[in-house]
């Protein structure tokens, strides 16, 4: 159906449109449990802010497992060398989420304000951590992993924990954080009303002015201070696989080539910053869905910003360049993407069918009577 | 150079975390359809009491699933945390199966999973009556994926090894798809997870009968879980048969160490009921055995013989040798001798490679090993026989015990007489634990039983790990140890809880504890 080169590049886009699925559904329900024990004051605000979210959540994660899986089979190589290189930064990632199935469904099945209150802080750490922690991770794409391959293709990694936070890095978890709390704050002001509207909606602003501060200084840092990597020589991206047969050079100061070489990708930072800009307006006149579209814009543009960054790297080394893997030489055989790929032609459209029903069916405004009324239903 | 510490921890920490996950799981498979089949009888007779049966269980089928969606988190992240290697050598045909895992299932079942526990006043009957069943066709979907990619670990069908990139890489998808042993694991897990739903509703359903307490709501469900349990039962007995048989053909090493069969005796062989596994002598002692059984087991005939341990690590001998030269030609190869005869030298024997690679976990240099190295490979090439024949007895134990008590529950419900029968009911309510002991020796059962070897003949354990460091791999041991033994005590505390309360929990004011309240204000 499609040839080698071709499917390669299907799979780079679609990996993108996992993720940038992920960080529109998994991310407001992230944000907006990292907001809510600052805009609920009582009881009945947090479990408004978590009903919100109540018949989502575990549909949106999916995002991520799904994401983690296509990584997984469309790129082995990266899936094992990202895990097991950045071991504990893995783990914290998966502490974290380790909150929030349980958080929900356990939180308001007791009456008791310890119980409620430990969960809040639960679901904080359940949203908050994983969207820092993704950031941080971003951030060291761009800085490179201390990692080589050995002759049979085995990884080993040279660093520590402790090397991922560089202060490049600790801003990309900055940028990320900001950016889904932005986006549980417009998600939570298209569903609430009264005081915890208004404060969802500062927070929300809140969070939109540290993300357009963070995403601009982030990019002039790159600009500045970090030199990118270039394939050079005759590299052929149909060739055989071996990520230790090309050459990889230092020279791409900022990570700016690819804009250079396709000025049409200056539009992922333009809709960046288009989006955050949206947001911002948009909260102030209280336009709810106007901001939460340009919270999402944001996110797409960011995304879209690293991505075309970084191609064709996925997984770049900072100790030995030629060990860097792309999206080219450590991917799955032609047969495997090639089944994936029909496989995601029939599934995507069902999976968007049906979730845009669920939503539809849930949607509306929660109040504190929505809470009272069903106190032993909801979560 | 790999440490062997950080294997053992590295297995240690998978084989933990799978049980755990393990937990949770069979009760959602089970849970799923029979709420689905209460939700069906309350749409056609429109009786309240099935609606409150379907939010009850349900409940309880919410706390349960809440931390199966949490651990089955980990088992994702472990393939890349803690085996890269195995996640470099199989992704391209272990990854396939999990990402279409994600978009077919998972999806489903996630996505409607919302609308089940909250869309009762915002759908019709039917429209939620379809969210239930589709939340039970997701769950046993991810299911059927899963135990694909598993099925493949144990017989790796439709791959083959790419020395360009030095992995298995994907040939036939319908090989993947229709693996024999995949597609009888599947059906045997499924119905082991029936049953854990049947017996976790007839055993809380029993307890209120013995109470006496919302009497017509646990007779109902006391019904649906005998009637649903009794069908689960005899198909998880006989599909057991059927992976007998399976193994019998494609593992019959772990058929053998499963029977303590150390030798091979001539067809038909005979099935050792009982008897003490003796690894120092390479015995069974005081065996009593039940004459043509195994025969019959595992080949289906009466004039086939079932190889026994001792020929089968002689044989295995062989083929490591022949894996040594594999390993050989592959070094060449990579070295840069690429001509065309190598490689046809190399692809006559590289079906035996992962035996060569065997030797990585006693020599770096593998074409150079000893003979003692050979025969300690070769002895190694079995699983520890003690507890498999250990596990697979308590496994078929359970089953048997599962089996009488259904009958029994089955037989009553249709005489209508089991709510007079006090000795049926504290069996039932006694044998909760049963399906939970006979899941977790299962999975033992078939996941030890492929070692040493993380893909069955291609890939050893040994070789599949991350290169970690042993403080790594005890940091998130400890870790996830203190984690879930956190969360199952809350876990466990919640389910008693609403267990006890039973549909009072519900607040609808029809139910015992509300309604004495109600008769004493």
């Amino acid at each position: 159906m499609f040839d080698y080169e071709t499917l390669k590049i299907i799979w780079w886009v679609l990996v993108g449109v996992l993720l940038i699925g992920l960080a529109l559904t998994d991310g407001f329900d992230m944000g907006a449990m990292a907001l809510m024990p600052f805009v609920g004051k009582t009881d009945n605000e947090r479990r408004i802010t978590i009903n919100t979210i109540a018949p989502h959540w575990d549909g949106n994660q999916v995002w991520l497992i799904t994401a983690g899986g296509a990584f997984f089979a469309a790129w082995p190589m990266v899936y094992a060398a990202a895990f097991s290189g950045m071991y504990w930064a893995l783990l914290l990632v998966l502490f974290g989420l380790f909150f929030r199935p349980v958080g929900f469904d356990y939180r308001s099945k007791i009456e008791n304000r310890t119980w409620r209150n430990a969960w809040d802080w639960a679901l904080f750490v359940g949203g908050a951590l994983p969207a820092l922690l993704f950031g941080v991770a971003f951030g060291n794409l761009f800085l490179g992993l201390p990692f080589r391959l050995d002759e049979t293709l085995r990884m080993h990694y040279e660093g520590s924990f402790f090397g991922l936070l560089h202060p490049f890095a600790l801003l990309g978890g900055v940028v990320s954080l900001s950016m889904l709390c932005a986006h549980g704050g417009t998600w939570l002001m298209l569903r609430t009303e009264g005081e915890l509207y208004e404060r969802c909606r500062n927070a929300a602003r809140l969070c939109t002015l540290v993300f357009l501060g963070s995403f601009v200084l982030a990019g002039l840092w790159l600009i500045v201070g970090i030199d990118g990597l270039s394939l050079v020589g005759n590299f052929d991206p149909d060739a055989v696989l071996n990520p230790l047969v090309k050459e990889v050079v230092q020279d791409n100061s900022g990570w700016l080539a690819n804009y250079a070489r396709y000025p049409i990708t200056i539009l992922a930072p333009l809709a960046g910053i288009a989006g955050g800009v949206l947001a911002l307006r948009s909260t102030q006149s209280g336009k709810s869905l106007q901001a939460f579209l340009g919270t999402s814009l944001a996110i797409v543009g960011a995304i879209c910003t690293a991505g075309f960054a970084l191609f064709p790297f996925v997984f770049p080394s900072s100790i030995d360049l030629t060990s860097s893997m792309t999206m080219w030489d450590a991917v799955s055989s032609e047969k495997s993407l090639g089944v994936m790929t029909i496989a995601a032609i029939i599934w995507l459209p069902i999976i968007f069918a049906y979730t845009y029903w669920c939503y539809s069916r849930m949607w509306g405004t929660l109040t504190n009577k929505t809470i009272e009324d069903n106190s032993h239903g909801l979560y | 150079m790999i440490s062997e510490a950080v294997v053992d921890l590295s297995r240690l920490q998978f084989a933990m975390t799978a049980l755990y996950h393990f937990l949770f799981v069979p009760l959602t498979l089970g849970m799923t359809f029979i709420l689905a089949i209460m939700e069906s009888v309350y749409v056609m007779t429109g009786k309240q009491v099935y609606k409150d049966m379907v939010k009850f269980w349900g409940k309880l089928f919410g706390i349960n699933f809440a931390l199966g969606v949490t651990t089955g988190l980990t088992m994702e992240f472990q393939f890349g945390t803690n085996w890269a290697y195995y996640s470099h050598y199989v992704g391209d045909i272990f990854g396939a199966p999990l990402a279409i895992e994600g978009l077919m299932a998972f999806m489903l079942e996630s996505t409607f999973i919302g609308l089940f526990f909250f869309g009762w006043d915002r759908l019709t009957k039917l429209q939620h009556l379809t969210v239930t069943w589709l939340v039970a066709l997701g769950s046993n979907l991810s299911a059927l994926w899963i135990l694909v990619a598993n099925g493949w670990m144990q017989h790796p069908v439709g791959a083959e090894f790419n020395f360009e990139t030095m992995r298995m890489e994907l040939v036939d998808f319908g090989a993947l798809i229709f693996n024999p042993v995949a597609q009888v694991k599947f059906v045997h897990t499924v119905a082991s997870g029936y049953v854990t739903g049947a017996i976790f509703v007839l055993a809380i359903s029993s307890y209120y009968l013995l109470k006496k307490r919302d009497l017509g709501f646990a007779r109902r469900s006391f019904a649906i879980a005998a009637g649903f349990g009794m069908a689960s039962v005899l198909a998880v007995i006989l599909l057991g048969d059927e992976s007998g048989y399976e193994v019998g053909e494609v593992q019959r090493v772990k058929l053998a160490a499963i029977e303590s069969e150390w030798e091979t005796h001539p067809a038909p062989a005979s099935f050792t009921l009982f008897g003490f596994p003796n690894e120092e002598e390479q015995r069974t002692d005081f065996a009593i055995k039940i004459p043509f059984a195994l025969g019959l087991i595992a080949t289906r005939s009466i004039d086939e013989k079932v190889m026994g341990l001792k020929d089968l690590i002689a044989e295995n001998e062989g083929r490591i040798r022949q894996g040594m030269i594999a390993y050989g030609l592959l070094e060449k190869i990579r070295a840069g001798d690429k001509s065309v005869q190598t490689i046809a030298e190399f692809n006559k024997v590289k079906v035996d490679l992962g035996y060569g690679l065997l030797l990585k976990k006693y020599t770096p240099a593998v074409v150079d090993a000893t003979e003692e190295q050979i025969k300690q490979a070769a002895k190694d090439t079995i699983p520890h026989v003690a507890s498999l024949f250990w596990t697979f007895r308590i496994m078929v134990v359970c089953g048997l015990l599962m089996l009488g008590l259904f009958a029994c529950a089955f037989y009553f419900t249709l005489k209508n007489t089991y709510e007079s029968k006090p000795w049926l009911l504290k069996w039932a309510l006694y044998s909760l634990p049963l399906p939970w002991i006979a899941t977790q020796t299962g999975w033992f059962v078939a996941e030890h039983g492929r070692q040493p070897w993380t893909v069955g003949e291609v890939l050893p354990t040994y070789l599949s790990a991350s290169s970690l460091s042993t403080a790594d791999v005890w940091g998130s041991l400890i870790a996830l140890i203190g984690f879930y033994t956190v969360l199952l005590v809350i876990e466990m505390y919640l389910m008693i809880r609403f267990s006890r309360l039973g549909p009072s929990s519900l607040h609808t004011g029809r139910y015992h504890f509300e309604r004495d309240a109600a008769a004493t204000h």
